[in-house]
């Protein structure tokens, strides 16, 4: 048998190149290496999984026997490469050295961990796959107390979700108000408040100095000396790609690994698609633009190089308590202008020059997002 | 009118509400739809759907 296309990693990026690529070449050899247990559920409804009433295992879509048999791929369960030969194009596991005709990176992205005092700062949990959300589940005992660290976008989904659920929910951020570096404060605001309305406590402007077990609980000091008494503790302060095996074999990585507009690596015959690469010098640790990559991969992978397209795409805040939606601005100087009456609220962030380059709806102005996602630049047009 | 469901993310099209932020009116079939469209929470394309059995 010839060496397969081999895909590292099965969350939404290494899934759906798989599958696009089973469209176009049913008879590819392929074969994934995932360090999880391989059964196939959507990473975003982590975050949601409380108000939809499912448990960890209730999350799976399709269960690892299923997926293997769509996908007519060899999968290696539970299994970290821990390098990459590109001269070879062999990767190793346990060990041994397994050859590649193509290799594709999809390898995500780590949770980041704040450094905190105390003897329970060990108990903080992070949810980033299905057996973080197992743990922290199996943790929470009804109305139990909840410090979530970190008001962005996964700590105010977790905030929506775990308060609709009946647990009491702190969030605390150094940032002054909730999306600090998505929305403009009137939008900020209006998710702050209407994540209030369901029970969540803010504490913005404060971080965590320390965590410490008292009895059966935890007791959080903060920097402003407020403290409070929770039970469990989330850290959601963000996510940094996972770039170490490909810059210990020698491959361009900045913050993110660095591909080229057919998602190729510096190295030939590796490519790279999701949370771990970088595009135009921005990291996207967000579900829309993997689609359109994926596709443009799969046909390259398949014999037909494409270029793949990163068109403007709005990313849906999963916070029913105050519907958001935000197409992130590159970092370009300029300033939100911002509409209507709380919580329905519009906003563009316009550069100096007074060109739209972003925008963020919140409350029932999420109906407008097709008004304004054709104004919107792509985040990279490939030449 | 039926309904078709996203087999990545369950994202359902209604063909009684349609998508009129998208432009797509209440009432469009499923079939009318370009194929050129795409899933608006996870970008799936046309073929990565289901009807929903009634």
């Amino acid at each position: 048998m010839s060496a397969p296309l081999t895909i590292l990693g099965s969350g939404h990026a290494g899934i759906t190149l798989a599958r696009d690529l089973r469209k176009l070449a049913p008879d590819l050899p392929l074969r994934l290496i995932t360090r999880e247990d391989g059964h196939y559920y959507y990473k975003p409804d982590l975050s949601k999984a409380f108000a939809a009433g499912k448990d960890a295992d209730g999350l799976i879509k399709n269960p690892l026997e299923q997926l293997v048999d769509q996908l007519k791929a060899e999968v290696l369960v539970r299994k970290d490469v821990t390098a990459i030969d590109p001269a070879a194009h062999a990767v190793q596991v346990d060990g041994q050295w397994l050859p590649y005709s193509k290799l594709v990176l999809a390898t995500g992205a780590d949770v980041i961990r704040l450094p905190i005092a105390g003897d329970a700062a060990t108990e903080v949990l992070s949810v980033n796959d299905r057996e973080d959300y197992a743990r922290f589940r199996g943790l929470l005992q009804p109305g139990a107390r909840v410090l979530i660290i970190g008001a962005g976008l996964i700590g105010c989904e977790f905030a929506n979700d775990l308060a609709a659920g009946g647990y009491a929910v702190r969030v605390v951020d150094i940032a002054g108000w909730p999306l600090n570096r998505l929305l403009p404060e009137a939008q900020g605001r209006a998710l702050q408040d209407g994540l209030g309305k369901l029970g969540v406590t803010w504490q913005l402007g404060t971080s965590v100095a320390s965590l410490d077990r008292v009895g059966g609980a935890i007791e959080a000091r903060f920097s402003d000396d407020s403290r409070a008494t929770v039970d469990v503790v989330l850290s959601a302060v963000g996510l940094r790609p996972r770039i170490r095996l490909a810059a210990e074999a020698g491959i361009a990585c900045k913050a993110g690994i660095v591909v080229d507009d057919h998602l190729q690596t510096s190295a030939p015959d590796v490519y790279a698609l999701g949370d771990c690469i970088e595009v135009n010098g921005r990291l996207l640790p967000y579900i829309l633009p993997i689609a359109n990559a994926s596709r443009a991969l799969a046909a390259t992978l398949a014999g037909t190089p494409t270029k793949a397209r990163f068109p403007a795409m709005p990313v849906i805040v999963k916070t029913p308590a105050c519907p958001t939606l935000v197409n992130p601005p590159p970092p370009v100087a300029g300033s939100w202008e911002v509409t209507g009456t709380a919580p329905d609220l519009e906003a563009v962030y316009k550069d100096e020059a007074g060109k739209p380059l972003g925008f963020a709806l919140t409350g029932a102005a999420t109906s407008k997002r097709g008004q304004y996602v054709p104004l919107m630049p792509a985040i990279h047009e490939p030449a | 009118m039926r309904k078709w469901r996203c087999l990545i993310c369950d994202f359902e099209y209604d063909e009684a509400k349609g998508l009129p932020d998208e432009g797509i009116a209440p009432g469009t079939r499923w079939e009318d739809i370009p194929d050129s469209w795409t899933c608006p929470d996870c970008g799936a394309s046309k073929a990565d759907f289901d009807m929903v059995p009634a």
